[in-house]
């Protein structure tokens, strides 16, 4: 446990150093502030009676302002992480670290953990800066917690999910371009998957609506926490952690 | 203390290891000598656990680096050929890590990290950045990280290349200082080195290993006739024939001529010393002696003549001076059963 405490802590530190940590939080916190004001202006036009309604009404702040911002906070987060996981074991392999690790009394499984958790405490960290944006909700306005938390939730699983693909192709590489580029056009691919479903219900239809990696995030942000939605996610970090551990295995074989 | 049986690697059609065996006791240190690209960092590989070997048994302080990897690993200390290092980190960071990583309790991490930046002489290193390391620096800090956890079994690929001179003498000195309870595998392709290092020597070549022998004895054996390097002032006179007919020359070649300065190159046969035949003959004629000294044998010779008896006996097991210990007979057999 200590030693996978111990490489988390040294991935952590790692972000910090290098200017990766500061423009992914720089930038993320831009991104979110945009579409946090324009979120707003589209509330505050709904709430003024702008768009026809007759008159100002009472307008919902989780349903017409979190809700969508936690939609577009997805989109923001599939760009961003990329970027946060392609270094972690192009990297180490890239130069030489890597047979540190390897020749160490360490496990696979505990490397692997380890360098998850690493990044999940950055991302984790990165989220954390959009509370001063809800905080500022709550302190003007009175929304309802409840969608809150469970979007967070939601925007964490889905998170590690991304974090856990990016691993893997990550550790399928020695170039950390090559591993940016492909994480983002298979989470793109997560993501569009179910662009080419007609609604036709058939088995094929259902399955590629149930693959898409931002139709689960939905039901969080409405305030429901389904099961479904939280295997579906689990089973991604898992599934993506496990190739993580066969790549490594791989390489090992091949040289 | 580290056994070696029958081990092969093979990365599709290549054949970078070739059933190599070998054995090292405690407390000795063993150099592994090749040629570049002779299978010497493939096998170090497979004795850390970093690669699987195809074929054949590795066993390090008694632990089967295939089957119980954790226990095998915790007793060994690496130094691969780039010293592994964050750049980001300190040194005293970066050892750290390394302490944690290895399992060491938190009360000794400091005492050991403080105890191996001394050993290897970086203490005054501990706060700078490992990317902002010079070589030789980077080298040290490499074989400190590598000894940090006190392991029975110190591996270590090339531990001088890239040093100064002195820093190569230095490092030598802790290697013997270390073998004392360490046991040492380290890898060169520097022949004196090995001769001042290392109590045996492994060949390899071509992933096969050649020879096995203490240092003294290979150099021995390996010269089956002696060359002497005859430098003289003849004052434009042809020594050669004079040369040629001095007792026990088996041979005389002109290695170089600088105005009135000849160098020769004298073969005699083995157990011969015409030294002083040589030197005396030279006196009678009237020339100037200027230098008299043993050619050494350069790694280059020894590989083609290695290479050269391979192929003439081909069929034969490679060649092995030293009886190996029997494999089974170790005493360490049965722990980790």
């Amino acid at each position: 446990m200590s030693n996978i405490l111990a490489l988390a802590q040294k991935e952590l530190r790692a972000y910090f150093v290098s200017p990766m940590a500061y423009a992914l939080f720089g930038f993320f916190a831009l991104l979110f502030g945009w579409f946090y004001v324009a979120n707003m202006n589209v509330m505050l036009q709904y709430s003024m009676g702008q768009f026809g309604q007759g008159g100002p009404q009472v307008v919902n702040i989780n349903e017409f302002m979190i809700r969508p911002l936690f939609g577009n906070t997805a989109i923001i987060l599939l760009m961003m992480l990329p970027f946060l996981t392609a270094r972690a074991y192009a990297e180490e392999k890239r130069s030489g670290t890597m047979e540190l690790l390897l020749t160490s009394p360490i496990s696979d499984v505990q490397i692997i953990i380890g360098k998850f958790l690493g990044a999940m405490a950055l991302y984790t960290m990165m989220l954390g800066i959009t509370l001063v944006h809800i905080g500022i909700l709550f302190w003007y306005g009175d929304p309802e917690w409840g969608p809150i938390v469970s979007g967070y939730l939601g925007l964490l699983l889905m998170g590690g999910s991304f974090i856990s693909v990016g691993l893997t192709i990550s550790s399928m590489t020695k170039s950390q371009m090559v591993a940016g580029v492909s994480t983002f056009a298979v989470l793109l691919l997560f993501w569009m998957i179910n662009w080419v479903s007609d609604g036709s219900g058939t088995t094929a239809d259902t399955v590629l609506s149930y693959l898409s990696i931002l139709e689960h995030l939905d039901d969080f942000t409405k305030g429901v926490i389904d099961t479904s939605h939280v295997t579906y996610y689990v089973s991604l970090i898992a599934f993506g952690l496990f190739l993580t551990a066969k790549s490594l295995d791989t390489a090992r074989w091949n040289g | 203390m580290v056994e070696v049986q029958h081990v092969t690697k093979r990365y599709g059609s290549l054949t970078a290891v070739d059933d190599i065996s070998f054995s090292v006791e405690r407390g000795e240190i063993l150099g592994f000598l090749g040629p570049n690209g002779a299978g010497k960092t493939t096998t170090m590989r497979i004795l850390t656990g970093f690669l699987p070997a195809t074929e054949g048994r590795a066993r390090v302080a008694g632990f089967d680096v295939f089957e119980r990897p954790l226990e095998a690993k915790r007793r060994t200390g690496y130094l691969p050929e780039t010293p592994p290092l964050y750049p980001e980190m300190t040194v005293a960071e970066y050892l750290r890590f390394v302490a944690q990583i290895n399992g060491l309790p938190s009360a000794d991490r400091r005492t050991q990290v403080g105890l191996a930046m001394e050993r290897t002489n970086i203490s005054d290193m501990a706060d700078r950045y490992c990317g902002k390391l010079s070589k030789g620096y980077r080298q040290r800090v490499g074989l400190a990280q590598a000894i940090l956890h006190n392991p029975d079994v110190l591996i270590l690929d090339e531990p001088t290349a890239g040093l100064d001179p002195r820093q190569i003498i230095e490092t030598r000195r802790l290697i013997a200082e270390l073998a004392g309870d360490h046991t040492v595998i380290l890898s060169t392709h520097i022949l004196p080195e090995v001769s001042q290092t290392c109590q045996r020597v492994v060949i390899i070549n071509r992933g096969r290993v050649v020879a096995v022998d203490t240092p003294d004895n290979l150099t021995a054996r390996l010269q089956g006739s002696q060359t002497l390097y005859l430098q003289i002032d003849t004052q434009g006179a042809d020594a050669l024939a004079t040369l040629e007919g001095v007792d026990g020359v088996a041979g005389v070649t002109r290695a170089d001529t600088q105005g009135e300065v000849s160098g020769y190159a004298i073969e005699s046969n083995q157990g011969d010393d015409v030294r002083r035949e040589l030197s005396r003959t030279v006196v009678a004629n009237g020339w100037g002696l200027l230098e008299l000294r043993p050619q050494q044998m350069s790694l280059e010779d020894i590989f083609l003549q290695l290479t050269t008896d391979e192929t003439a006996a081909d069929e034969t097991h490679p060649v092995t001076v030293t009886p190996e210990p029997e494999a089974d007979a170790g005493e360490e057999d049965g722990i980790d059963e």
